[in-house]
């Protein structure tokens, strides 16, 4: 019997939009020769909701809310950095206890972020237990989110000018409970993965792009550090304080998959410093800016005051009037670079908000990184990513 | 007219003498240097930020339309340099009738979605753009979102492919 194969014919297989490892819903069509990627083609827009739009008929501070729903898992990222932007627009300066606890409380949505990330992308990898671990430990992060803000998920904790309420009763002592928990909590998931045969097999050299290339396409974030660029926002654009505290950008040089893991596994231990080193300074005083035409009042004054209640009452129906003018915040997001660029025209509603997002860069260069390897490999570029589809498409 | 703010500014200096009136004006607003640049010169003057200084990313390309005011659209290039850690923005004037420029995707490749995102939602056209189709809506949507004569409720969409 003779058979023969003359020439392999190529194959276009269509992964997503719903498939498991996407982590929401993003195709990608890859053209394959048996199991080797030739092609790669990232495909996007399952989840666009047009959030820049909508932004156009809210008032500045109704948009804070719409901010969380950009990026599920590095919510108040997204808050400060709209915040932040219109702070500048406006001209005021949020107290220091505002920013101290901005700062506390974005590092820990970075360890929200890369505890989300480490099990989701171990569990594609086929560690699973990593999972139930990562998910096990942030639930207690959580519910600090919870404590200072009434939500779990959708935080919307700051406000132009500060914050939209003081500590609660315990928050501080829950965040050094929990900072004080976590350190060891890495060293155990590094225990499990550092040296594991399989995992090492699985990341090691797979997902490498010229750093360069990577650059030009807009790949930001721990990818770039993971390539051994130590770019990072908060120590070369410092913003909300940032430049006080001490802290290493972690990088590496590989530029692979393990390399990434790497770079946020220690990035991790960086927010730990952060944290604790804005529980030891954290600045007593107000938590709002003293601007009487931005920030709505305290109830009480309202109660004694007329010019607190005729401000609430401008505040409410009319919106802040913000000078007409613009800026491009950016600040360094757990995904990597993410910018707001706010327009004003002079009313009390944003001309134009446009929301810069790291996974959208990021997963522009997905192509390349998948392209020459096999299958079972783009599961792994994938998840060394880090994408969130909503901040993809918006 | 370049404001005084950034008249001395060494990059402004190099781009005015390279370009002449390509640089239309400039201004500075919170430390953010702004240029507006003729959309005959974008690529150009791309090309020379990014390999003779050193402007190594485009973070970003968006536009805002100033609907119903001529010149309607302003393309908004954020431009990073990550050796200097410095940001300039590049801004070029487009008119509502037909808006079309020249793609940047040959200085920067990242440029390809980005564009794609300002074609899809804000209708302008890049010229020599790889592949300028829809990224956010469907293939056969129908109108701009993001122009400001675009109704933000009240469209109807079938979902069979067009909308009516």
């Amino acid at each position: 019997m003779e058979t023969a194969i003359e020439s392999t014919r190529k194959m276009t297989l269509n992964m997503g939009p719903q498939h498991p490892s996407t982590h929401g819903v993003l195709r990608v069509l890859l053209e394959l020769d048996g199991e080797t990627v030739i092609k790669a083609e990232p495909e996007i827009g399952y989840l666009h909701t047009g959030i820049e739009k909508q932004c156009e008929v809210l008032t500045y501070s109704q948009v804070i809310p719409l901010t969380d729903r950009v990026d599920y898992l590095a919510n108040l990222s997204n808050n400060l950095c709209y915040c932040l932007a219109v702070e500048k627009l406006l001209g005021i300066e949020p107290p220091p206890r505002a920013v101290w606890t901005r700062v506390m409380l974005t590092e820990l949505t970075r360890i929200n972020s890369h505890l989300v990330w480490l099990g989701t992308h171990a569990l594609d990898l086929g560690a699973m237990s990593m999972f139930f671990y990562a998910t096990r430990d942030r639930e207690e992060l959580l519910k600090i989110f919870e404590m200072f803000s009434g939500q779990r998920l959708m935080t919307s904790y700051f406000r132009i000018g500060g914050l939209a309420l003081d500590h609660p009763r315990g928050g501080l002592d829950a965040v050094k409970k929990f900072i004080e928990m976590i350190p060891s909590k890495i060293d155990e998931y590094e225990s499990l993965l550092d040296n594991n045969p399989i995992w090492k097999n699985r990341t090691i050299g797979v997902g490498v792009v010229p750093v360069e290339t990577m650059l030009a396409m807009g790949i930001t974030g721990p990818m770039i550090r993971a390539a051994g660029i130590p770019w990072d926002a908060r120590k070369d654009e410092p913003y909300s304080g940032y430049q006080n505290f001490e802290f290493d950008v972690p990088t590496r040089t590989e530029n692979d998959v393990y390399a990434r893991y790497r770079v946020r596994m220690e990035e991790m231990r960086q927010s730990v410093r952060i944290m604790a080193q804005a529980l030891e300074g954290m600045p007593e005083g107000p938590y709002q800016a003293d601007a009487p035409k931005v920030v709505l009042p305290q109830r009480e004054k309202m109660k004694t005051q007329m010019e607190a209640l005729i401000y609430h009452f401008k505040i409410v129906t009319e919106g802040v009037r913000v000078p007409a003018g613009e800026v491009y915040q950016v600040i360094e997001s757990p995904r990597g670079e993410l910018g707001y660029y706010v327009v004003s025209d002079g009313t009390s509603k944003p001309f134009r908000v446009h929301m810069r997002t790291p996974s959208f860069g990021n997963i522009q260069g997905l192509g390349m990184m998948c392209e020459g390897g096999l299958i079972a490999d783009t599961i792994a570029s994938m998840g060394s990513m880090d994408f969130v589809l909503g901040d993809t498409d918006r | 007219m370049i404001s005084e703010q950034i008249q001395e500014d060494p990059l402004v200096v190099a781009l005015v003498e390279r370009f002449g009136a390509a640089i239309e004006s400039g201004t500075s607003q919170f430390d953010q240097t702004i240029l507006y640049v003729s959309a005959a010169n974008i690529v150009e003057v791309c090309e020379f930020l990014r390999a003779e200084h050193t402007f190594n990313r485009l973070s970003s390309v968006t536009a805002l339309d100033w609907y119903p005011q001529e010149p309607r659209f302003e393309i908004v290039y954020l431009l990073h340099s990550v050796k200097e850690a410095s940001r300039l923005r590049i801004k070029v004037r487009l008119p509502g009738e037909n808006p079309t420029i020249d793609s940047v995707t040959s200085v920067w490749a990242g440029a390809n979605w980005y564009e794609r995102e300002v074609f899809d939602l804000f209708g302008v056209t890049f010229t020599h753009h790889p592949d300028l189709r829809r990224i956010m809506m469907p293939e056969g949507w129908e109108g701009h979102p993001l122009r400001k004569d675009f109704p933000i409720h009240g469209h109807k969409y079938d979902y069979s492919g067009g909308n009516s």
